[in-house]
């Protein structure tokens, strides 16, 4: 690293030139080799529209994509069962994302030879995301189903999605009824986020936990096991959502609690003001319990023996805001609490057994200790030059407002996050989706580096493809 | 330094591949053979009640939504049109098939408004009702950029729906004897499930094979391509559905004839609950012979009455 700092002057032109070089190179080797798709997107293929109908810019859903996914992915034309489908129509997306990025983090611990010292940690190259299998559509008419086998960058695979939605029962849209691990029903969708970056391709509102807090069970951007009731009006104007989920986090096999669950509800309404477009308000609440008890063999935990459950809630509003055909804005605000035992690094001792503590019989909480709270913000705008181009940037930042243990200083694990990028969609058909995309994001966080408990700031410039077909 | 080199990596990278795509992108856009065609955007207008529709406004959302099938041209060419049936609709020649105006004429600013916002049920068009009422507008009067007959012509006047005589027997039973009269089920079938011996030869005006409406399938929540109500079905006889074999009977019958008409056709919809039902279960499921002074013709040897009675 230091021979090249020292050697770079001399050798920038040259760098220059072979970055440029390189840079032609993969171009015409991309674009000379590259024909037009010809697998298909398994909605888009099935109903004829392109990306654009349902997507503002994919994989984020417009209103009308909305529609379409509360309908239980039937455009409710009585075509929609897959007896009017060709026998070879096979409901199957696969995506992937190829990129190249370039991750700076501040503040790592790394060894010297006096102890440890805290540096920043560079690093760029090519790299790969994980590949997803979507599978969804109807069974039959107003029975859904999707299932989303998804790997991560070594192949290794888990269901981030199995469901199966019974649609309109009773011929109503006003109940439908869905059981397996789903996304739970948040109108900014991080499964359709834009974004890739590490930390600016998620919702930081969505998994936000104080420092030391021991509930990982509060995330709601992580997809949940449960059964969710969900209705609609008939354009959807109006919508709710209900889900009784259990307290896992998703993950099979109940190997947290024994008997804690969580709910999420969620209601908006959304209205027409002319020329600026349709206008959404929400709001959304989860909240539940979850253990921080666990029996022991050995001193390891034994799965599915989590006790001694504690309460959590997550809670805020919502607005997507139109401007007109080419600037919106979403706003999502959170007021979120856990019990003071979480917020003492009780609650997930399977997963962390040395790092988190267990609330065994007799247990106290330190004098003083309170329920930590936050309050976070989140403002996405976009630009959405056409069909094919879109502009985005995203602010995003959460404040404690109460630590739990007294004498913490009050700013600690705050975050502010800024995103900002394009998506280029060099075509736009009902065959396939790809996205030249660009993004940079700066992520900074108080008091959390490991050795003297300052400010962290890390930053990532990615860039890549983003397709399925 | 090193942070510098990657912004300006990017940036080259990022520019030379966009400019690529770009350039890519355009000339798909282009024709094999030929001068690309010149869309010309006209300042038209549609009027609904107290909102003025822009095409100008328009463009965007019919890119968005509507150019996959339509076209981008309006010709009913869009890249998934051959994969469609029913064709999308081509606009530059301006027939449309929901329309509240005679035979012939161009459709009120309202018909294709309402169309818009109810989707053409057995066709891949969707229920656009997640629009505003104002893009809705905008693209009415987008889609009038494609045809000059916009131009040329004015909208034809709406027709008067009288109000709806009360279902009796007898209603149906003169709906069904003008059933065999008209010669619907020579398309529609007998039963209306629209197996007539005609059906099979069908065509549209642009030669694409199309197929009659089948009562039978109809259910308490079905709908017709053109609305779910009597009143959207009296519309339909009297207005025909341009494009199609289906003619119009303005000339032909008179508003209770049509009337009759509508309340025997809901009884071919055997799956559907409506008073016309009722009416008919209360007789038994029998619809008795409807006399007439004038000659009716002759039903096919082959063919039973048509008729949804004791169904």
């Amino acid at each position: 690293m230091r021979m090249w700092a020292q050697s770079h002057l001399c050798q920038k032109p040259q760098r220059a030139t072979s970055v440029l070089a390189a840079a032609f190179a993969l171009t015409f080797l991309i674009l000379g080799s590259s024909q037009p798709a010809s697998a298909l997107p398994a909605f888009a293929r099935k109903y004829g529209l392109r990306c654009s109908a349902c997507h503002e810019s994919w994989p984020m859903l417009n209103y009308f994509g909305q529609k379409f996914k509360d309908n239980g992915y039937q455009l409710m034309n009585d075509r929609d069962a897959p007896i009017w489908q060709n026998p070879g129509y096979w409901p199957v997306t696969f995506r992937i994302v190829p990129i190249w990025h370039r991750v700076s983090q501040g503040k790592q611990a790394v060894d010297s030879g006096d102890g440890q010292v805290e540096r920043r940690i560079t690093s760029s190259g090519f790299d790969l995301s994980g590949l997803d299998f979507h599978t969804g559509g109807t069974l039959e008419k107003n029975f859904s189903f999707y299932v989303l086998p998804s790997s991560d960058a070594t192949a290794s695979f888990h269901f981030e999605t199995v469901m199966a939605r019974l649609d309109n029962v009773v011929g109503s849209p006003w109940l439908n009824v869905k059981l397996g691990k789903f996304e739970l029903d948040n109108l900014l969708s991080e499964k359709r986020i834009l974004t890739l970056t590490g930390n600016g391709g998620i919702y930081q509102l969505y998994h936000f936990m104080p420092q030391g807090d021991g509930n990982v069970f509060g995330q709601m951007g992580d997809n949940q096991l449960g059964v969710e009731v969900m209705g609609h009006s008939y354009n959807d104007r109006t919508r709710y959502s209900v889900a009784l989920l259990s307290s896992n986090d998703g993950q099979v096999g109940l190997p947290y609690g024994s008997e804690s669950y969580s709910t999420f509800i969620t209601a908006s309404q959304a209205f027409d003001a002319g020329k600026l477009g349709v206008q959404r308000l929400g709001f959304y609440v989860m909240a539940g319990e979850a253990p921080t008890t666990w029996l022991t063999n050995g001193g390891a935990p034994i799965a599915g023996s989590g006790t001694g459950n504690k309460g959590y809630s997550r809670e805020g509003f919502v607005g997507q805001f139109y401007f007109g055909q080419h600037v919106d804005a979403t706003v999502v605000t959170q007021h979120g609490s856990d019990s003071a035992w979480f917020g003492q690094g009780y609650g997930d001792f399977i997963d962390n057994p040395t790092g988190f503590k267990n609330n065994t019989p007799g247990t106290t909480l330190p004098a003083g200790s309170r329920n930590p709270t936050w309050n976070g913000v989140l403002v996405e705008p976009h630009y959405v030059y056409n069909p094919q181009l879109i502009f985005l940037a995203r602010y995003e930042t959460i404040r404690m407002s109460q630590q739990s243990t007294p004498g913490t200083r009050s700013d600690l694990g705050n975050i502010t996050t800024y995103t900002v990028g394009y998506r280029y969609n060099p075509f736009m058909t009902s065959r396939a989706g790809f996205a030249w995309h660009n993004e940079f994001n700066i992520f900074h966080q108080d008091g959390t580096s490991p050795l003297t408990q300052t400010n962290v700031n890390t930053s990532e410039l990615l860039m890549g493809f983003d397709f399925d077909f | 330094m090193r942070f510098i080199g990657a912004i300006l990596f990017a940036a080259i990278l990022g520019l030379v591949l966009a400019a690529g795509f770009i350039a890519r992108a355009s000339a798909q856009e282009a024709p094999e053979v030929g001068p690309q065609p010149r869309l010309v955007l006209k300042p038209m207008e549609s009027h609904i009640g107290n909102i003025t529709g822009h095409a100008a406004d328009g463009k965007s959302d019919y890119r968005r939504y509507c150019a996959g099938c339509h076209g981008d041209l309006g010709d009913g060419n869009g890249e998934n049109a051959v994969w469609l049936d029913p064709k999308p609709r081509d606009f530059t020649i301006a027939t449309f098939k929901c329309r509240s105006t005679l035979t012939g004429t161009l459709p009120t600013d309202e018909d294709l408004y309402n169309t818009i916002a109810r989707g053409l049920t057995n066709s891949n068009m969707p229920i656009w009702n997640t629009f505003t009422r104002q893009q809705r507008a905008d693209l009415v009067a987008y889609i009038k950029i494609f045809s000059p007959r916009w131009e040329k012509e004015k909208a034809g006047d709406p027709i008067k729906v009288p109000a709806e005589p009360p279902v009796t027997i007898e209603s149906i039973a003169h709906g069904k004897a003008l059933f065999t009269k008209l010669e619907c089920w020579k398309c529609h079938g007998p039963a209306g499930k629209g197996d007539g011996p005609s059906a099979g030869t069908l065509t549209d005006s642009k030669d694409n094979p199309i197929r009659p409406y089948n009562f039978a399938l109809g259910k308490d929540d079905s709908r017709f391509k053109c609305g779910n109500t009597n009143q959207d079905i009296y519309k339909i006889f009297m207005t025909g559905v341009d494009g199609t074999p289906m003619p119009s009977f303005a000339d032909v019958i008179q508003p209770n004839d049509a009337w009759d008409l509508v309340h025997f056709l809901r009884t071919l919809q055997v799956n559907r609950h409506g008073k016309e039902t009722e009416v008919l279960s209360a007789a038994h499921g029998v619809i008795p012979p409807y006399v007439d002074k004038s000659p009716a013709p002759v039903a096919p040897a082959d063919n039973k009455s048509p008729g949804g009675g004791g169904q």
